[in-house]
């Protein structure tokens, strides 16, 4: 029932990110400071009341929570000093969990494809994130022109730069990976 | 004055997209006397991704790094906003709880409990060398630029952990570049989002984020962007023309680095080598104000 307020979201979120989702008394400013509101199927503050609802499915495959940037304003701004950013991360890490699928499915890939990258060469190489962004979501020929600009304006480089102890990075994501990269 | 010696962390961008920041943030601090000692074997931050998909993950990715700056036993330099924000929030996790710096010990398999400073250039500019200091290097008044200071998101925010002077308007880079001579001019969207991550994932997203920006800056008379994160740098100099082909606008407003501009000032060599690596070329304006001749 989705008027029956239900506080077994509410406090799995407390126990992954320390946030009482609870104290939200529905200012809005969190909405109202967004600047991703604007592409978001849910608004910041309808997330927070819906998670009080317990409506775990809907905000599991929300747009909302895969497109906030996680810039954090309006975490500052609460004025009941809840994280809101941090309890957005603790739903996206509710949903890989729960294996629910991005419904933004290129965020999703961007994040493995970023991710993936880390894990073979100990650090980020702009050629591998795109190729292997482009490779997953067989977006090929999106800014094509801008690779080529990017590639004369040295700003893509030819030879990757790696860590030196590769294992080291890799004992990191073996002991953590929750998400498959 | 105070000890200007730090391991520093470049970061990815700094050697790839963002390889202009890299080199002006060397070159400014040999000038000034900063002493950069690379962080031995240093691995990317994990960034907004590792955040967003795993908690763990996005501590012990800072972790490994803080474990090696543990053991050089100096204060951590960092120019990206972003690796600055993720050493802060993973630092501030692991001395705050010891379960949560057990945990890291344990994924990184090194001693993360790094207890000196992780610092941003800005922020050792404005408060350690000081505006006294760097008057005393300054050749070149930066006249005829006209800049909004562009500080985006994670150099102010979360305030808990950040460095600047006030979350809502800071002024530290406004009061850096009015020291070299530019025009600074005022602003509401000194911290507002460019769209980060989602540039790859959400171009349609990104681009009506920094296309609102743009307008913003050129209503504010502003001839020039100057930022101090290369993520912002890139999607703002990135996404300012559609993606596809669309008759929109194209704004053209060179966005420049900090540290490219204090260079210039300072009359540092390399100064046109940093100008060529970006995608607005910011030569017809250099050229314009007489600050660069070829």
């Amino acid at each position: 029932m989705i008027n029956a307020v239900n506080s077994k979201l509410d406090a799995e979120l407390e126990g992954r990110t320390g946030q009482k989702v609870r104290a939200c008394y529905q200012c809005k400013k969190c909405s109202a400071g967004c600047p991703v509101a604007f592409a978001m199927d849910l608004l910041p503050h309808e997330v927070m009341k819906m998670i009080s609802y317990g409506q775990r499915e809907r905000l599991l495959a929300s747009s909302t929570i895969w497109l906030c940037a996680s810039c954090e304003t309006c975490t500052t701004r609460c004025p009941n000093e809840i994280d809101i950013a941090g309890v957005m991360d603790g739903l996206r890490h509710i949903a890989i969990e729960s294996g629910v699928e991005p419904s933004e499915r290129e965020v999703g890939m961007m994040h493995r494809s970023f991710l993936g990258g880390i894990k073979l060469l100990g650090r980020t190489n702009e050629p591998f994130l795109i190729g292997g962004y482009k490779a997953m979501t067989g977006n090929l020929f999106d800014d094509m022109g801008l690779g080529a600009v990017m590639f004369f304006k040295r700003k893509i480089k030819i030879l990757p730069r790696t860590v030196k102890n590769r294992r080291a990075v890799r004992r990191v994501f073996k002991r953590t990976r929750k998400m498959e990269v | 004055m105070t000890d200007l010696t730090f391991s520093y962390f470049p970061g990815c961008s700094q050697s790839g997209s963002a390889e202009e920041f890299g080199l002006s943030t060397e070159a400014v601090c040999r000038a000034l006397g900063i002493e950069l000692a690379e962080l031995p074997d240093w691995n990317c931050c994990g960034a907004s991704s590792a955040h967003m998909t795993d908690d763990l993950l996005s501590i012990a990715l800072p972790g490994r790094n803080l474990a090696i700056a543990r053991e050089e036993g100096k204060d951590m330099l960092t120019v990206c906003a972003m690796c600055y924000s993720r050493m802060k929030i993973a630092q501030a996790r692991i001395l705050g709880d010891e379960a949560v710096a057990r945990e890291v010990e344990e994924v990184v398999g090194a001693d993360p409990r790094f207890r000196g400073e992780v610092r941003h250039l800005l922020d050792v500019l404005v408060n350690d060398v000081a505006f006294p200091e760097i008057r005393k290097w300054l050749r070149l008044p930066l006249a005829g630029l006209r800049a909004v200071p562009y500080y985006g998101c994670l150099l102010v925010r979360p305030p808990e952990v950040c460095c600047c002077d006030s979350v809502e308007n800071p002024t530290d880079l406004d009061r850096l570049l009015a020291l070299l001579g530019v025009d600074v001019r005022p602003w509401s969207f000194k911290t507002d989002c460019c769209g980060g991550s989602l540039s790859l994932s959400r171009t349609d997203i990104v681009e009506k984020m920094v296309n609102k920006l743009l307008t913003r800056a050129e209503e504010a008379g502003a001839n020039c962007v100057v930022t101090a994160c290369p993520m912002c740098a890139a999607n703002l100099e990135m996404r300012q023309k559609p993606g596809k082909l669309t008759f929109k606008v194209l704004h053209k407003l060179p966005v420049l680095y900090f540290t490219e501009l204090l260079g210039l000032a300072m009359g540092l060599s390399g100064v046109e080598e940093w100008m060529k690596s970006h995608i607005i070329d910011p030569m017809p304006l250099m050229r314009e104000t007489k600050l660069l001749s070829h």
